[in-house]
């Protein structure tokens, strides 16, 4: 507010309504708002582990092996069975998304969300049954 | 908040990654997450050994693949979290501390990433 340095005479209050911080929690669309941002929690938290199996790799079969172990606490299983689901509501969330960046129009006309979201899906099934199988074959 | 003077911003920069991250973290992350936090450890698939384990991330596309698996998401992340904080609890005047923790947090552990697959 630097620019207006000169008096003004009459100077209108700002009317700020005060919001709450727990604004989200009223309405689902507002709920669904929030727990989508927070998937990114699980983002993260996917990441570390990731990191330290990485680190665990590297310090040889010993290493791996504890580190194997330690998923195995009901803590950590926990943990991942919630990161998962978010990570399926960030995931589907995301494609569903898609269309509505990105309008397609053939001829004119609209094509239907669904089918804009669906290459995503087919893409995210096949990326997924090649990654399992790949961690799943026994050479 | 100077609406006036704005420089011209990185946010375009920031969201190109934050939007590439996200893509990344849809279609990958769920099934490296099912497999190894709960089908491997609740023994519902077959753990692969670690001398495969390791030759997998031996081998240089794999490295790449890993390294895009950690970084990108971490800058979706970096992005997401920085305005739950900034808008779900409203605390503007950390802007700056809430700035460096997230960005820096994903910096940290790109060159994590980064050193570890180096190293393997």
């Amino acid at each position: 507010m630097s620019s207006q340095a000169a008096p003004v005479e009459f100077h209108p209050r700002w009317f700020r309504k005060r919001v709450s911080t727990w604004w989200w929690l009223g309405e689902w669309h507002y709920l669904k708002f929030i727990l989508r941002e927070l998937s990114s929690l699980s983002v993260a938290w996917f990441v570390i582990l990731t990191l330290f199996q990485l680190r665990a790799l590297l310090y040889g079969a010993e290493a791996y092996a504890r580190f194997a172990q330690r998923l195995q606490s009901p803590l950590m299983i926990a943990l991942n069975a919630v990161a998962f689901c978010f990570l399926l509501f960030h995931t589907i969330t995301w494609f569903n998304l898609a269309p509505r960046a990105m309008p397609v129009r053939v001829g004119g006309k609209r094509v239907p969300e669904f089918l804009v979201a669906a290459p995503n899906y087919a893409l995210w099934l096949i990326v997924s049954v090649f990654v399992g199988w790949l961690l799943l074959r026994r050479p | 908040m100077q609406y006036a003077a704005q420089k011209p911003s990185n946010e375009a920069g920031f969201w190109l990654l934050f939007s590439a991250g996200g893509v990344v973290a849809a279609v990958l992350i769920p099934i490296h997450l099912f497999l190894f936090g709960l089908a491997f450890p609740l023994g519902w698939l077959t753990q692969p050994s670690y001398d495969y384990l390791l030759a997998l991330a031996r081998s240089p596309i794999t490295k790449l693949y890993l390294f895009v698996l950690c970084a990108l998401p971490l800058f979706h992340w970096a992005h997401r979290f920085r305005f739950t904080l900034f808008d779900g609890l409203q605390v503007k005047h950390l802007n700056e501390v809430i700035f460096t923790f997230c960005y820096g947090g994903a910096l940290v552990g790109t060159v994590l990433a980064a050193y570890l697959l180096w190293r393997i």
